[in-house]
């Protein structure tokens, strides 16, 4: 492991910022540390950089515990929340601040700074102060800035949140390729579920300090682990129960249960793809349509629940009020010890994926 | 007819801060001038150029620079370290630095005579330390007195122009400069500074003003006319001899200090007016 | 608990920042402190109780009272008129408004003496109304007026410049008059400011020496001793009194901060009261 951190504790008064936290990352890798708000990510990447000191535990660099190394020499690069652009500097001076700082000779500095600047794209530029850039080409300049001094790692705060939505689809792309580009070992911070399944290699989810699951954006998708981890990942209905839901008789008392769109077929009586499983279709009601930009999200009652379900726009019309056949293909179930898939019973047999 | 009263309220309003403005600050300046060439230009220069004027100018502009010098050094460093730095006790030490806003300069001047006066405590300290070097310092009753009892009043005035501004410019840069390998001084030779620069002159301005006007605080430690008085100090000695003639003298020389305040004010309103610039680029 | 910080200069910081704060301020003051013990709880009362020690704190608080609360009416109405409205010489009000914070108070304090005394232009307008200003308590108010305005002035002057007029307008659209509008959105939003200026103009009032002692003349017999000047003669006089002074000025000290304390209670409730 490249990047490590062992046993993690931190607390700031009564508030636990870090519950024994535990991961390692390869080299190369580009993660995301994804929580929500207040539930410590942003202390962990602190702690990593040694902005924060741990109140127990290791932290290890390159095989190498760095506990009292500071953060200064641990060769990393930190692009933080809202940048921390030196608001008195150039974008030239921003840049070449690490290189100066480190007695670097003039003539290596023009060079290394000219070659950041022509990678982030922004020539011509180099004479601006951060007040006269744009929101996008300020994360650019941090990003240039956190790197220009080769650093073995990159921290990054939350890297997109002071940006228009707008921009952000973009600069997430553009962040991705740099990455890989400069082929730095890279960590993020993110409340953006999105951001993270489209940016990073894996995922790290934190929530109240503990570290709840780590692993490819697809399988965490696909196997939430936690509790918290299946209703925070995707978009979810929590049901209290599946009472006279066909194929899911034997759900145990006290369990809940959380619904994704993509578990729900809703089709109209007619349709043929369908056929062989009628005998686990309820009927449901449509309540609301609702114009997703690429897809339809439909709202139905289905003994009175309500289901999400999202509709190709290449499928037939459908109407407010109308009757349609739904499938549950499958659920989660979970409670306080965990999370578990749990199928349609009546469609065992069925290849759902094929379909 | 409503934009009308509006109108006549408007006018009104003006009419009393006017009236307020003029009565109260502007007509004492122009008292000040008349009273000081009373009798003549000559009188009016041979007031500003007698021998204790001359040493009184000389006091006032020692203890000002130090003054300004001490508390700049301390309003920087702790205006670093209360912004900058998380810890037990940072609220009681803001109060305390503040401290001297609140209590009467008469108090400063009596805590020095206490500390350092023929009966203060640190009295025996003090003379051991002359003892030792072979000096002949004193704190009290003379032009170190003068300059301490000056600190002390004007103590606060340069933080509190600072922090606020530090405060509102966060800690970011800093510890992104620090991240880098930056040492404390580059740091706030580099990313501070740039940030503090109005506020530290505007302070610099208001704690210079104060200092060379300070009376209640100097007048406790200060006996010695022509030696350890400062020009407020001579004005009352001038004024309370009570003859004509050293009443206009006493006028003279405040006709000086009338001008450095206005000069002080000009440049206040010069850098509060650049600050705003600089704010809006 | 020290938390670790990477920007560097903690310690070095906080060893400069409290020796010079000690040095300079709470040494000094502690042997305030000190002196005012050596006297015995009998001579404390003794001194405390004495009609011109009396007199004195009466005087100080009461002109102080009166000079801060004057100039919350007019530092009101100057604040306003200085963000609000147009006219010539707005500048050069708006610049001179600091004069009493930059001018000597001794040059305040003699100029004002001559103004208002019998030989002054105002002085002797206001003797043929029958109003003597100077040597009285009206001039040490008028002393406190013109220290404290800058103090009010200052403090509200944001606040306003923030509120936007379409609050007013607002109101006013509703059918509220002038009155009610000013009363209920106006002064509740100025309301903390302005109290902070009162307690400093007030703090000001209280333990001013230099402007208000020559205006005032200094009368047991008219009650126009301040407290400062109480503690000054105890300095100055042939008997000089230590103990004496550093018991007034501790008891002086104890009356200023009770009353920044008192006012930040009722700043508290206040904004207690607007935030529920």
């Amino acid at each position: 492991m490249y990047v490590e951190m062992k046993d993690i504790c931190k607390k700031f008064g009564d508030y636990e910022a870090a519950k024994n936290i535990n991961f390692g990352i390869e080299q190369g890798k580009l993660v995301a540390l994804l929580g929500p708000s207040g539930s410590g990510k942003t202390t962990i990447l602190r702690m990593l950089a040694g902005l924060e000191q741990q109140d127990s535990g290791d932290v290890m660099i390159e095989g190498k515990v760095v506990n009292d190394v500071p953060a200064s020499e641990r060769g990393i690069g930190f692009v933080f929340q809202n940048y921390a652009l030196f608001r008195y500097m150039t974008v030239y001076d921003n840049i070449a601040f690490g290189l100066k700082v480190q007695k670097a000779d003039k003539q290596k500095i023009h060079e290394r700074v000219m070659e950041m600047i022509s990678l982030i794209g922004l020539e011509g530029l180099e004479k601006r102060y951060p007040n006269q850039l744009s929101g996008g080409q300020r994360q650019r300049v941090a990003f240039a800035r956190a790197i220009a001094p080769n650093p073995q790692l990159l921290l990054l705060d939350e890297p997109f949140a002071a940006i228009d939505a707008k921009v952000r689809k973009d600069l997430r792309k553009w962040l991705k390729e740099m990455i890989q580009k400069v082929g730095i070992t890279s960590i993020f911070v993110t409340h953006d579920q999105e951001e993270a399944v489209e940016v990073a290699d894996d995922i790290i989810i934190i929530n109240e300090g503990r570290l709840e699951q780590m692993g490819s954006p697809i399988s965490i998708y696909k196997n939430p682990k936690t509790p918290f981890v299946a209703q925070f990942i995707g978009t979810s209905a929590i049901l209290e129960n599946l009472k006279g839901f066909k194929g899911y008789d034997a759900v145990p008392e006290g369990k809940k249960v959380i619904v994704r769109p993509e578990f729900v077929e809703a089709f109209k009586s007619d349709n043929k793809k369908f056929a062989g499983m009628m005998n686990a279709v309820e009927e449901g009601t449509i309540e609301s349509v609702v114009f997703r930009g690429s897809y339809l999200e439909l709202t139905l009652e289905v003994n009175g629940i309500r289901l999400t379900t999202n509709r190709s726009l290449e499928r037939r019309h459908v109407d407010i009020g109308e009757k349609m056949c739904v499938l549950l293909y499958r659920v989660y179930l979970f409670d306080d010890e965990g999370a578990e898939i749990r199928k349609n019973q009546l469609l065992k047999g069925i290849d759902i994926e094929a379909l | 007819m409503k934009q009308n009263s509006q109108k006549i309220v408007q006018w009104i309003l003006i009419g009393i801060s006017v009236i307020f403005f003029l009565l109260m600050l502007v007509l004492p300046l122009f008292e000040v001038i008349y009273r000081a060439l009373k009798d003549g230009l000559e009188s009016y220069g041979r007031a500003l150029t007698a021998s204790n004027t001359l040493s009184a100018l000389k006091v006032t502009l020692i203890a000002t620079v130090i003054a300004v010098i001490v508390n700049t050094i301390f309003g920087v460093i702790a205006s670093w370290l209360v912004t900058k730095f998380d810890f037990r006790g940072k609220n009681v030490l803001s109060t305390l630095i503040d401290i001297p806003f609140s209590i009467s300069p008469v108090i400063a001047g009596l805590a020095y005579i206490m500390t350092f006066g023929r009966t203060g405590w640190a009295k025996p300290l003090i003379d051991g330390i002359n003892d030792a070097l072979g000096t002949d310092i004193a704190l009290v009753f003379s032009v170190p007195a003068v300059v301490l009892a000056t600190i002390f009043v004007t103590f606060p005035f340069i933080s509190r122009e600072i922090i606020p501004v530090l405060y509102a410019e966060g800690r970011d840069e800093e510890e992104a400069a620090a991240m880098m390998g930056a040492s404390g001084f580059t740091i706030f030779r580099k990313i501070t500074f740039p940030h503090i620069k109005w506020g530290l002159l505007y302070g610099i301005i208001l704690c210079a003003a104060r200092a060379f006007g300070e009376f209640g605080a100097v007048y406790a430690v200060s006996k010695a006319r022509g030696k350890t008085f400062t020009l407020p100090l001579e004005i009352d000695a001038l004024y309370m001899a009570g003859s004509a003639d050293s009443i206009t003298q006493a006028f003279a020389v405040s006709s000086l200090l009338v001008g450095m305040a206005l000069v002080m004010l000009i440049l206040k309103s010069i850098v509060e007016y650049r600050g705003k610039m600089k704010d809006k680029e | 608990m020290k938390k670790k910080s990477i920007i560097p200069g903690f310690g070095l910081s906080m060893g400069i920042t409290v020796a010079m704060l000690s040095l300079i301020i709470l040494i000094p003051l502690a042997s305030v402190l000190a002196y005012s013990f050596r006297l015995s709880g009998g001579e404390f009362l003794d001194l405390m109780t004495r009609p011109n020690v009396v007199q004195s704190f009466v005087t100080s608080i009461g002109c102080a009272l009166a000079a801060a609360v004057i100039n919350c009416v007019f530092g009101v109405i100057l604040a306003w008129v200085l963000v609000r409205y147009d006219f010539p010489g707005k500048r050069l009000m708006d610049g001179m408004i600091e004069l009493p914070f930059a001018l000597p108070t001794a040059v305040a304090g003699i100029t004002l003496t001559k103004m208002y005394s019998d030989t002054g232009f105002l002085g002797r307008a206001f003797e043929k109304i029958g109003i003597e200003i100077a040597y009285t308590k009206i001039g040490i108010v008028i002393a406190m007026i013109f220290i404290g305005i800058p103090f009010v002035v200052r403090a509200i002057q944001p606040v306003l410049e923030k509120l936007s007029p379409s609050y007013e307008e607002a109101a006013l659209m509703l059918g509220a008059s002038r009155l009610t509008v000013f009363w209920k959105i106006i002064f509740p939003e100025i309301r903390p400011a302005l109290l902070t200026g009162f307690g400093l103009a007030l703090a000001r009032g209280i333990g001013e020496y230099g402007s208000v002692i020559y205006i005032s003349g200094n009368s047991e017999k008219n009650g126009t001793q301040v407290v400062s000047y109480i503690i000054m003669q105890k300095l100055n006089s042939g008997n000089v009194d230590y103990e004496g002074a550093a018991a007034i000025a501790l008891v002086l000290l104890i009356i200023s901060f009770l009353m920044l304390f008192l006012i930040n209670i009722i700043q508290h409730i206040a904004s207690r009261r607007t935030n529920a």
